[in-house]
Parts: structure tokens; C-alpha cells; sequence
């Protein structure tokens, strides 16, 4: 029997001003199929998904569902073709419950049953395996909780057609197992899916067919048996490339920052961080791996001198830093580079140029009332050589540049100061490979140079990698400290997931 | 007392209109600043109509269809247009003053037709105005102040109880959630932009018709923007906002109350009373930790789909 | 299908820009025009008077300068409160407070040389308005509080506290039961500079020091990324309390500044209508100047030729002032719209799109 087209996209072209994000794109995804939509990060996955969820526009081509042309032009068109789309940053709202959050934009009658609402969502879950709570409210959530909630609300429209924008980015290795496993049962209920992810082995592991982006453009879809890895790679990057990440081990290592019973509240005063300690080395990595909002933003800003600590103690060679603003750690001439995970919200801002993002953490040391920005001109333009950030000029609003040379922005300031420690904090969130490698060098290059730096990262094969040891955060704990090549990455999911970890490992 | 105390429910019910009216804005994510606005193009409006036509409804009519007009030019500057919403609001404001000192110079002094008062006099309901002391104060009152207790209650029930209020909870929580859920945002914002406004011209013309009820400029007196305050202060939900809104009525007349009592006090300074208050209200609200308390999570922030 | 698409612009040719702010407020006069024609007067005339109001003769030039001096000083301290985001709509109470302190010093010290005696003055009313700026400004950076209704309940209360004094312990008994406080003597009179008072000099030299402040200065530098972000700014580890605070005494205290002016040379006394709608007036100013010292100066001239205007067509052609109000938020409105097509690109699909067969 001819399988039924779900999906088929012809000739799809979308533009964002001047950028191109999808050109002349091809995608068909067929009934009873798992469809992978592999790229880059800015090759145009999501704009392309977002075009069948009815969010964008598409600017020409064509779209059928089910063999019939359509033309979405809000979510609602596409919701009521079966399409359900999860994205991403989950669309919910938070003090709303469960049940509330699947309900919304549902027309059916005036008044809101929750008895019948609380008995069909039960069915649902049990028929598809999923554990979702109809009266939690989303805030008390999980990320987990949230990703079977957002399943949950499409399955509840009836959509036959399931789009997941990365859904594994946030998950442990076990709550990624079992998000396939529910992924394979809808399958073979008979639904389309399509899962984007930039992660060779999810797609090696879970795919039917491969759809590969490169730059807007589509490069080509292939049967996933028939694939080999390095041939996606090159499909995706357009070239091949070596995705290896070196590790250089150095001794005489002297110890930096000295992190001691540290107790954190946050701003719901509830315990963020409990008990933590730990030394951090001159020339080592140390990674911070654990699901998002373990604590790892706590732990930054609490270094950083942003976050007041219950208790505990934070020694920088020796000084206690702890309860010191950052204009007094500043003073004291410690010098600490922070990379923080919202970079246009808290390292820079966007609307100003490279000039006045560089002044942002040096014109308190100079005297007088006046800024006097010329003087900060070479600094600038050395920092746009040295990074080879790609701009305008140094007059160029950061906003304005794309996601690796902000980062790089950040990251050449921070360099440039000559930290001793530098913290990370998802340094190549949103960057392409080639950006994401070229932050890797520079992390590596400052290593050799005597820096310690606190790697927080997601990607857990990224942090086995990069890092000489690896801590293991979940919910404010620290479950334990690993080294890499000891330990495997279902280990490390284990511990995020809860799991103590007996044996400790020095530097 | 219960005299006292049936004149606060008066005197609050034009402050009781506007804030839910701002409430349901709000709800929808956008902030209007226009409330003064809106409640002196109401008065005026009512006022006018009430004394051209000596009819009460078309009156009440006529400060709807103004308070709709001057919120649909809210909404188009900050839905369609994404104008800031601060500086659309106090647009609103000096437009309507503006608006209102014109239309009413026509009708300064003038006395509102037999009609008019006979319609808004004292209504006892049978049974419930008999209840000892409750009974007075809420139901011995005229048709306006039990339209404000519907007002209120249907509110709720909408807010809470029905599909179309969780959809508009979620459009003032998260736009972009709402709209990914297939809600038309704008639509919802649109329409209770404009039934928020409304019922803002509607309070206002409560003023203008039965509490003062003569056309004059200053009529509103910050009301509007007491009211804005009042929302604040409900925790965004309209049974608080009722209780707020009564409570800011008794403030309003304590003045006379004082001196009927023979406490001589300057008028100026008891009038600063319901200002100070609000100020007090605002920083009391600021300790508010229970998330359900918060202001909708996406107000004053404009929303565009292909936003990147 | 929608017969129309938008798309944020990325950057928009200064040429194209300003074309589309003239389109902007041609089409405010076009549609201020039809509601002149509406009212029953001639469009064309009306505007003519106007502009013959406020610029026509020496008097009514004086006329236009006079109301352009208060709005632009108070434009400049809003255009600080906006930079920080914070909203202070309590301009007219920070008028008030200053005019009030300026008034203390010259009603008790009415024989102190004159140059003494307004430089006192001036500085009571800095710290007046500056005070009044400062309460919210505390509870803001304290607590978080609202400083939108704050600052707003502060100008109800500073007027009534003004109108409670003119009638009660400050009614002037001289005045023939008249309710108005005392006028000040001569020695707290402003000077004249070429036939005008001293505060357009006043108003010139601080659009410079606020244009200098702001776009200079490491605190003009802190108030900026203060309004862009707060993290960023505990990021960069300044003190941000005290920048809130710093940043709303000098905004106040600007406000403050224009009630002394006000009541020294205009009123030369205390009234509680002194403020006249400028701490409003002055929000609008402040935000078509975009936040721009340099440029405010520039609205604020344009505004008070149109008030100056709209108050010598009352006379002239016995059109209400309150139409000239009327004509100020139809201009607002359109100019504020076109804020929208600088930032969004719309297309019209009056055709079928290209793809679609």
C-alpha cells in the first residue's frame, strides 16, 4: 500500500529582513513515520516548522496536509488540520494548571467541565503512557512535566501530525529514552512526526527518514539505515569537519577558588543551592552538568558576587569573597571573567555598541565623572581582530550581530580583562558548530594559560569532552564529581536524575 | 453608620466600574493609562445625551459608546500600532479632557430633566433590603449600583468559569503561548480593550449623572487613576476590586461625614486622604509572594507573531 | 487570508525615516482639519491663526517662548526618568513641592539681596521637587513598589496641599477675600534677558548639561543600562539603588526647577494651578524627542507654539481652547502611530502572492 503524505512543503522561502532564513525548501513526511529535521543551529528549522504550525508566513511555495493545499494563517488554521506543533520554549502558561493549559483556544462549549476534563485527560495519558497531573500548576513543574504536558495538549486536539522543536534539550538521558519510547508509541498509532534536533545520535537513534538544512536551503532527505554519520555531518556543515574536541591534561595545578558549604536561597525563598563545595584549579575545566534550574544560575551569580549566599564560604587564593559586591571584588583586583547564560539580558546590552559593551565593566576604574570612550577604541578593535567578530565596526549596536559574534563580544571582553577564573554558563547556547568550536579553542587556550574555568553546560557529550571533571548538580544538591573518561553518559544522566555517586574524584 | 456606609457603596460605585473595567483590560495584557480619560469622555458624554434626550438608557448608551471609541484608539496605537502603552494611555488622558471640557461647555451649569433622576432614585428589593444592617447598605440603592454588583459578578464567573476567560487569562499571561494554543490574540485584546474602556466611560458617567449630577470639568478628580490603583490592589481579581472600590467610596466622603459630626478639619486636606491611601495600597502590594497575585505576566508587552 | 503582512524592519534609511514622521504629521493636520471643518470653522484660517498666535508679533513670540522655557526644563527631567524606564508621571506634584520651597524662601526672606535671595530659591526648589522624586524613587528601589501610580498620587496630593495653604494658613489677608497667597516682592522676581525672563537662558544651558549628562557621563552612562537592564547592570556591579535614587533627585529636581521659575516670573506668587498639565505635557514631549535632551528642545518650541496658538484662536475666533487640546492628541495620536511604520514594514497583497496558483 502507497504510504499517505502527511506533510509535503515545495519551494518554501521565507526572509526576515535581509536574512534568508528558509530558501526554496523541500520536506515531505509521510503517515506511520518518524522524520528528522536535522541542521545547524540557524539553518531555518524552526522557521520551517513554525510555517506549518501557522505561526510564520511562509513569503512563497506551497504547504498540503493530507494531499490539500492549505494556507495557515495563524495557529488555529493549523490546530484544526491535526497539526500540534511543541516548540521549543514551551508555549504554557504558568499559573495556570494542566488541565487549564490543555483546554485553552478549545471551543467546544461556554463553561469549563473539569470533572470530564480530569477523566479524558487520564485517558489520554494511560492510552500513550505519559504522566501529567490535570490540577498542577505549570510554575511547580518540571521540565519534564512540562514536555508531557505540551504532548499531552496536542494529542487532546487530536492532532495526528506532531512537531517537537528539540525536544530532548533539556532532558536527562532517561527522560529522553523515555520521551522516544513515547515517540515510537504514537508512531505506530498512526501519526507523522517531526522531531528537529541537531543531535546525530537522536537521529540515528529514533529517525525513519532525515531531512538535512544547510544554511535555509535543504540539502537533501535520506532513509536513516542507509545513512552514515560522517555523511550527515558533512551534509549539514557543507564541509567535512572534525567534531572532535581536544583535552589537554596539565600539571601543577594550583588551587583558585575555594567553594565551601555553600547555601543558596532563591527568590521564592526556596533552597537553590544546599551545601556546596568544591576547589576549583588553575588550568582545569570543571564542568557543572544537570537539568536546567538545578542551580546552576545560583551558583554563577552567588561567585560572582550578584547573589547573596545563606551561608558558606567562597575563597579566591585564600579570600573570602563571599558577601562582597562585585564593585568590591572589582576593587580588590580579583580578577574573574562571568559569562552569563542571557547574554543580551545581562553580559551586554543590545542596543548599545561593541565600544560601550567593553566600557560596561572597566569605566568604574577610571577616574573622573566623564567617560572619555575614545580611549577604549583599541581595546575594542584588538578584541574585534583578535575574535575575528564579524561587524560593521566597533560603532555596530550588538544586537544587530548574529549569535556567535555576540557571544564572542562577551567572551573577548571577558578574556581580555586577564581573569584568572573564568565562569561559563552555556557559553555556545544558539551557536553553530564552527562558532561553537571556535569557543571551545578559546575555553582551551585560556586553560593553557592558567585560567580555572566553570563550565556549565547541557550538552552532556559537549561537557565528557571538554572538562577534566565533571560535577553533578540535581535540584540545589551536588550529586558528585566525576571524571569523564571514568564514567558513561547514562551515568552522569543517573546522577542528574538524583542518583549519589559514591567514589570522588580529584583533581 | 449604615447611612455612612450606603453613601461609601455610592461613592465607590463609580471607581467600582472603572476598575473592573481596567481589570479586564489588564487581563488582556495591556495596561491602559487612559482610565481618566475614558471616565471624563463617559461623564460627559452621558451627561450630554441624558440632557438632550431625557432618556436614562440612551444616556448610559451614550457614555458606553464613548468609552468604546476612546479605548478602540487605545487599542489600535498599542495592538496594531504596538505604541507604548504608557504614553498611549496618557494620550488617551489629555485627549479626553480635551475632549470633554469642549463638548461640555455647551451644558456647564445645566440641570439634568425629571426623567433622568426618577429612573436612578432608590430601588428597595423586596426581602433582601429588609436583612438587618446588610440590608440598607446594598439593597436600598438605585438601578446603577446593582448593575455594578452584575458587573462584578458576571466578571468573575467569565474570568473563572468559562473557556473564553481562560483563553483571555492566557492572552494576558503569555501572548505567544495563547496564540500557539490557536487564540486570536488580537481579537481578544481588541474586545475587551473596548468592553474594559466601556465600562471606564460607564463610571464615569455615574458621576455625572446621579452622584453630582451637573457637568462640570473637574468631575472625575483622579478617579481614574485611583482606579488604576485599585486593580493593583485587588490582586487583579474583580470580588477584591469590589470590596476596594467601596472601601475607596467611604474615603472619598469621610470629609463631609467628619464635619456633620463636628470634627473641623480642612476640606483639602481630607481630600488628600483617598491619594494617600493609594499610595499606601501600592507599597502594601508590593509584598505580594503567591504567584496568582501577580500582575498578568505579559502586561504592557506589546506582542508580534514573527517576532525573532 | 489576511490581505496584508508585516516584518520588522532591520534599518530604516534616515531619509526614509523622516519622510515617514512628515507623512505623520501631514496627515494629523489633514485630520485635525476635518474636525476644525466638522465644528463648524475654516480649516485653513484656523491653522493660519494659529501660527499667526504664536508667532505673529513680538508680544505673542514672547508669548511662545515664555510657555517653551517650563516644558522644555521639565521635559529634560522626565527624558532622565524615561532613560531609566522608570515612569514618572509625577512631574506636575515635583512642579508643585518646587514651586512651594521656592515660595517659603521668598515669602521669609523678602528683604535678602536679590541675587541671594533667587539663588535660594532655586536651590530650595531643586531639593523640593527633588524630594518629592525622591519618595517613590526610595520604595521603588528599596521594594519594587509601582512608581507609575505613585508618582501620579503625588501630584493630587502636592496640589491639594498647595490649595489647602492658598485657602487656609496662607490666604493673603491683603487680598480683599480673594483666595491667593501673597505676591512675592520684587527682590524674587526673575530678571529680564531681552525683554524675556532668565529661564530661557535657564532652559538653553540645561538641555546642554542634560544632553552632556546623559550622553557623557559614567552616571548619564549608568541611568542607560539601568533602563535597558537591570541584570546588566548588577552584571557590571553598580550600585543600582543609588543610581535610581541620583537619577530621580536630578529629575525632580529639574521639575522642581520649572515650579520656581514659574512662580517667581510668571505667577509671582504660589497658586495651586501653577503646574498647568506641563509634568504631562512634558511626558509627550519627552518621547517624541525620542529621549534626546537636544531634541526636546526642539518638540517643546513646537508644542508651545501650538498652545500659545491654540490660546490666541480663542480670542481671535472664539474657538474653545479646548480644541486645541483636541488637535494636540490628534497629533499625538498620528505621530505616535508612525513610530509603527519606522519599526514594521507592511505589505498590501493586492495580488495574489507569488506560489499561488
Amino acid at each position: 500500500m502507497e504510504p499517505v503524505k502527511a506533510i509535503e512543503m515545495k519551494g518554501i522561502s521565507k526572509a526576515f529582513g535581509s536574512v534568508k532564513a528558509n530558501e526554496d525548501v523541500n520536506l515531505t513526511v509521510y503517515n506511520g513515520e518518524i522524520h528528522a529535521l536535522l541542521g545547524e543551529n540557524g539553518a531555518g528549522k524552526s522557521t520551517l516548522v513554525n510555517m506549518l504550525s501557522g505561526i510564520y508566513m511562509p513569503d512563497s511555495g506551497f504547504i498540503s496536509v493530507y494531499g490539500e493545499e492549505v494556507r495557515f494563517a495563524s495557529p488555529k488554521d493549523s490546530i484544526k488540520k491535526g497539526i500540534g506543533m511543541i516548540h521549543q520554549h514551551f508555549k504554557l502558561v504558568d499559573v495556570l494548571s494542566a488541565q487549564e493549559n490543555i483546554i485553552l483556544g478549545d471551543r467546544q462549549g461556554t463553561f469549563i467541565k473539569r470533572k470530564k476534563l480530569t477523566q479524558e485527560i487520564k485517558k489520554l495519558s494511560d492510552q500513550y503512557g505519559l504522566d501529567v497531573n490535570p490540577n498542577k500548576k505549570v510554575y511547580e513543574m518540571s521540565v519534564g512535566e512540562k514536555e508531557s504536558l505540551e504532548i499531552i495538549k496536542v494529542l487532546y486536539r487530536g492532532a495526528k501530525i506532531l512537531i517537537m522543536d528539540e525536544p530532548t534539550a533539556v532532558l536527562t538521558p532517561q527522560e529522553t529514552k523515555r520521551l522516544f519510547e513515547i515517540i515510537r508509541n504514537m508512531k505506530e498509532q498512526g501519526c507523522a512526526i517531526i522531531i528537529i534536533t541537531h543531535k546525530l545520535n537522536e537521529v540515528m537513534e529514533i529517525s525513519d527518514r532525515v531531512t538535512v538544512l544547510r544554511k535555509g536551503k535543504s540539502v537533501g532527505t535520506v532513509n536513516t539505515k542507509e545513512v552514515e554519520v560522517q555523511t550527515l555531518i558533512e551534509m549539514m556543515v557543507g564541509k567535512k569537519i572534525d567534531l572532535a574536541i581536544t583535552k589537554e591534561t596539565i600539571e601543577n595545578k594550583k588551587l583558585l577558588l575555594e567553594v565551601d558549604g555553600l547555601y543558596v536561597m532563591n527568590q521564592e525563598k526556596k533552597h537553590a543551592l544546599t551545601d556546596i563545595s568544591f576547589s576549583l584549579y588553575s588550568s582545569e575545566i570543571l564542568g557543572v552538568a544537570g537539568v536546567a534550574g538545578s542551580g546552576q544560575k545560583e551558583l554563577c551569580e552567588t561567585i560572582a558576587g550578584l547573589n547573596p549566599a545563606e551561608k558558606g564560604r567562597i575563597f579566591f587564593e585564600g579570600e573570602n569573597i563571599l558577601g562582597k559586591t562585585p564593585q568590591e571584588i572589582i576593587r580588590l583586583g580579583i580578577r574573574m571573567g562571568f559569562i552569563p547564560e542571557d547574554r543580551l539580558g545581562m553580559g551586554l546590552i543590545g542596543s548599545m555598541d561593541i565600544v560601550d559593551n567593553i566600557i560596561l565593566k572597566d569605566y568604574q576604574n577610571a577616574p573622573g565623572l566623564f567617560l572619555k570612550r575614545s580611549r577604549y577604541y583599541e581595546k575594542a578593535n584588538r578584541i574585534v581582530d583578535k575574535l575575528d567578530i564579524q561587524t560593521p565596526g566597533i560603532f555596530c549596536p550588538v544586537k544587530k550581530l548574529s549569535g556567535g559574534n555576540i557571544q564572542k563580544v562577551l567572551l573577548g571582553r571577558e578574556i581580555d580583562s586577564d581573569p584568572r577564573v573564568l565562569i561559563t554558563a552555556y557559553p555556545v547556547r544558539g551557536l553553530d558548530i564552527g562558532a561553537s568550536l571556535t569557543i571551545y579553542d578559546l575555553l582551551n587556550e585560556q586553560k593553557k594559560k592558567g585560567v580555572g574555568i566553570l563550565f556549565i553546560g547541557e550538552d552532556l557529550d559537549v561537557l565528557m569532552d571538554l572538562c577534566d571533571r565533571v560535577m553533578v548538580f540535581c535540584g540545589g544538591e551536588m550529586m558528585g564529581t566525576v571524571d569523564p573518561s571514568q564514567v558513561t553518559k547514562e551515568e552522569i544522566g543517573w546522577m542528574m536524575a538524583g542518583g549519589k555517586m559514591k567514589q570522588e574524584v580529584r583533581a | 453608620m449604615e447611612g455612612f456606609l450606603a453613601a461609601a457603596v455610592i461613592a465607590g460605585t463609580p471607581l467600582l466600574f472603572a476598575t473592573v473595567g481596567e481589570l479586564i483590560t489588564e487581563k488582556a495584557g495591556n495596561l491602559n493609562l487612559g482610565v481618566e480619560g475614558l471616565m471624563v469622555m463617559g461623564a460627559v458624554i452621558g451627561f450630554l445625551v441624558g440632557y438632550r434626550t431625557g432618556s436614562p438608557v440612551l444616556a448610559c448608551l451614550g457614555a458606553l459608546a464613548a468609552g468604546s471609541v476612546g479605548s478602540l484608539i487605545f487599542a489600535v496605537l498599542t495592538v496594531s500600532l504596538r505604541v507604548n502603552q504608557v504614553v498611549t494611555g496618557l494620550t488617551l488622558t489629555i485627549f479626553g479632557q480635551g475632549f470633554a471640557s469642549f463638548v461640555g461647555s455647551s451644558v456647564m451649569g445645566a440641570v439634568l430633566p425629571y426623567s433622568i433622576k426618577e429612573f436612578f432614585q432608590v430601588i428597595a428589593i423586596p426581602g433582601l433590603s429588609s436583612i438587618p444592617f446588610i440590608g440598607p447598605i446594598f439593597f436600598k440603592q438605585d438601578i446603577f449600583v446593582y448593575f455594578g454588583y452584575v458587573v462584578v459578578v458576571a466578571t468573575s464567573i467569565y474570568l473563572y468559569k468559562t473557556k473564553k476567560g481562560l483563553n483571555l487569562r492566557s492572552v494576558g499571561e503569555s501572548a505567544a503561548s495563547a496564540d500557539a494554543s490557536g487564540i486570536p490574540v488580537n481579537l481578544y485584546k481588541y474586545v475587551h480593550i473596548i468592553i474594559g474602556g466601556a465600562l471606564c466611560a460607564l463610571g464615569g458617567a455615574y458621576l455625572s449623572l446621579v452622584t453630582v449630577p451637573v457637568w462640570q470639568e473637574n468631575i472625575i478628580a483622579g478617579r481614574g487613576w485611583i482606579a488604576v490603583a485599585l486593580v493593583i490592589f485587588a490582586s487583579w481579581n474583580p470580588i477584591k476590586a469590589l470590596v476596594g472600590s467601596y472601601l475607596f467610596g467611604g474615603l472619598n466622603i469621610l470629609g463631609f461625614r467628619l464635619q456633620s459630626v463636628g470634627i473641623h478639619i480642612s476640606q483639602y486636606l481630607i481630600d488628600m486622604l483617598p491619594y494617600a491611601a493609594t499610595i499606601f495600597i501600592v507599597i502594601i502590594s508590593t509584598r505580594k509572594n503567591k504567584k496568582e497575585d501577580m500582575p498578568p505576566a505579559d502586561l504592557s508587552n506589546p506582542y508580534f507573531r514573527e517576532e525573532r | 487570508m489576511k490581505w496584508f503582512s508585516l516584518k520588522k524592519r532591520e534599518e530604516i534609511p534616515a531619509k526614509k525615516a523622516w519622510l515617514i514622521r512628515i507623512v505623520a504629521v501631514v496627515l494629523s493636520v489633514l485630520c485635525a482639519g476635518l474636525v476644525i471643518l466638522l465644528l463648524g470653522f475654516h480649516p485653513f484660517v484656523t491653522f493660519g491663526e494659529i501660527i499667526k498666535g504664536a508667532l505673529g508679533s513680538k508680544i505673542r513670540l514672547t508669548q511662545t517662548v515664555l510657555k517653551a522655557v517650563p516644558l522644555t526644563i521639565t521635559t529634560l527631567g522626565i527624558i532622565i526618568a524615561f532613560k531609566m524606564k522608570f515612569w514618572n508621571i509625577g512631574g506636575e506634584g515635583q512642579i508643585m513641592m518646587g514651586a512651594l520651597a521656592a515660595s517659603v524662601v521668598a515669602l521669609n526672606f523678602p528683604d535678602m539681596p536679590r541675587g541671594l535671595l533667587l539663588l535660594c530659591m532655586g536651590i530650595a526648589a531643586v531639593i523640593g521637587g527633588g524630594l518629592w522624586a525622591f519618595i517613590p524613587a526610595f520604595f521603588k528601589a528599596k521594594m519594587g513598589t509601582n512608581e507609575t501610580i505613585f508618582t501620579l498620587m503625588l501630584n493630587y496630593l502636592a496640589i491639594k496641599f498647595v490649595t489647602y495653604l492658598q485657602y487656609g494658613p496662607w490666604r493673603d489677608p491683603g487680598s480683599k477675600g480673594f483666595p491667593k497667597v501673597a505676591d512675592f516682592t520684587q527682590n524674587a522676581v526673575l530678571p529680564n534677558v531681552f525683554g524675556l525672563h532668565i529661564g530661557w537662558i535657564i532652559a538653553l544651558l540645561l538641555t546642554v548639561a542634560i544632553f552632556l549628562f546623559m550622553n557623557y557621563t559614567k552616571k548619564g552612562y549608568e541611568v542607560s543600562v539601568v533602563g535597558e537592564s537591570i541584570d546588566t547592570a548588577r552584571y557590571a556591579g553598580m550600585n543600582i539603588q543609588s543610581i535610581i535614587i541620583t537619577a530621580m533627585l536630578i529629575s525632580g529636581g529639574l521639575c522642581g526647577l520649572t515650579g520656581m521659575i514659574q512662580a517667581s516670573a510668571i505667577e509671582k506668587t504660589l497658586t495651586y494651578s501653577l503646574s498647568a498639565g506641563m509634568g504631562f505635557t512634558a511626558i509627550i514631549t519627552a518621547w517624541l524627542s525620542r529621549l534626546n535632551a537636544l531634541a526636546s528642545l526642539f518638540v517643546c518650541i513646537a508644542f508651545a507654539v501650538l498652545l500659545q496658538g491654540g490660546a490666541y484662536i480663542q480670542i481671535s475666533m472664539q474657538i474653545p481652547a479646548a480644541v486645541a487640546d483636541m488637535i494636540q492628541g490628534i497629533l499625538l495620536f498620528f505621530v505616535l502611530s508612525s513610530e509603527f511604520f519606522l519599526q514594521y514594514k507592511v505589505s498590501f497583497h493586492f495580488k495574489k502572492a507569488k506560489g499561488v496558483a
